[in-house]
């Protein structure tokens, strides 16, 4: 019970940490992202005012063996930079840029939801089913080709 | 260049709060508060690690939710997207994708990452944040993508 409710909470915090920013308003986000045009600098701070805080958090928060409410940290291991990580990061900001959605603000954004609002959460929905449907498969083959391999 | 609508004290304020939310469930819980990680974890699944991705997302909204019943800044009845639906669908599917493939968004790779100093998040960044300014540039200036 105790870790649903610390994921409610730490949800709760992002979420309205979101919206004070006005990372849910789709025009501020891309008037950032104009920095030729009519730039609004203000998610610059958003990331700073984040970075901040969990920057100075973290280094405290790993020295511990474990976390409070589970048993063990389960944070990425992996290092080295792949193609993979390209690739996805170019699509992504392609699709941040043209709507002004990050995941994140889009599902804030269902507390009033409107049309426009459902139609981005549902494709975005459809394309990370997609995307993971695809990756998994991949993931196997690469898994069955290495067995082969041996 | 012409700055507008600047507001870095709220912005700050609103990071911070995204921060503390990181932090919090990192030492509670042990996870990245990365936002398409957690919801990619609801859209299909892995065994058995589903129920407090629904509550964070469930946050999300009722965060949303109080600052709006609380009047915590900007009317949300004056926000405009900024594409018409079909856009948006193409937007919505290149975030889901993108997201997917390159293993995080702006708050996993972004905040978290960042935090954690781990180079593939900075590389992440620097890159979904470089191809979001060229399509604002192509979209806003050279007419279309």
């Amino acid at each position: 019970m105790m870790p649903l409710i610390a994921a409610l909470v730490a949800g709760t915090l992002f979420g309205l940490g979101l919206a004070v920013a006005g990372m849910i308003d789709p025009a501020k986000v891309v008037n950032f992202l104009d920095i030729f045009g009519t730039w609004d600098p203000s998610l610059a701070f958003v990331m700073g005012g984040g970075l901040l805080v969990n920057a100075i958090a973290t280094p405290f928060i790993m020295r511990r063996k474990t976390p409070i409410l589970a048993e063990f940290f389960r944070t990425p291991t992996k290092h080295q930079v792949d193609k993979r990580l390209i690739i996805g990061g170019v699509l992504f900001g392609a699709g941040w840029g043209i709507g002004g959605y990050c995941p994140g603000p889009m599902l804030t954004s269902l507390s009033f939801a409107n049309s426009d609002i459902i139609v981005v959460v549902g494709a975005y929905v459809v394309g990370t089913f997609l995307a993971r449907t695809m990756l998994r498969a991949w993931e196997r083959d690469q898994l069955t080709q290495a067995q082969k391999d041996q | 260049m012409e700055i507008v609508n600047f507001t870095p004290v709220p912005a700050f304020i609103g990071g911070a709060l995204i921060g503390l939310s990181a932090a919090l469930l990192l030492l509670l819980k042990g996870r990245v508060a990365g936002i398409s990680g957690i919801a990619g974890g609801i859209i299909l699944p892995e065994k058995g690690d589903v129920p407090w991705r629904v509550l964070f997302v469930l946050g999300l909204i009722l965060g949303g939710l109080i600052y709006q019943f609380f009047d915590l800044g900007p009317d949300v009845a004056l926000i405009e997207a900024q594409t018409d639906k079909g856009m948006l669908i193409v937007a919505g599917l290149l975030v889901g994708i993108g997201t997917t493939v390159g293993t995080g968004c702006t708050s996993g790779h972004g905040i978290c990452g960042l935090a954690r100093r781990s180079p593939r998040s900075l590389v992440a960044t620097l890159t979904f944040m470089a191809s979001a300014m060229v399509t604002v540039f192509m979209v806003r200036h050279l007419g279309g993508a």
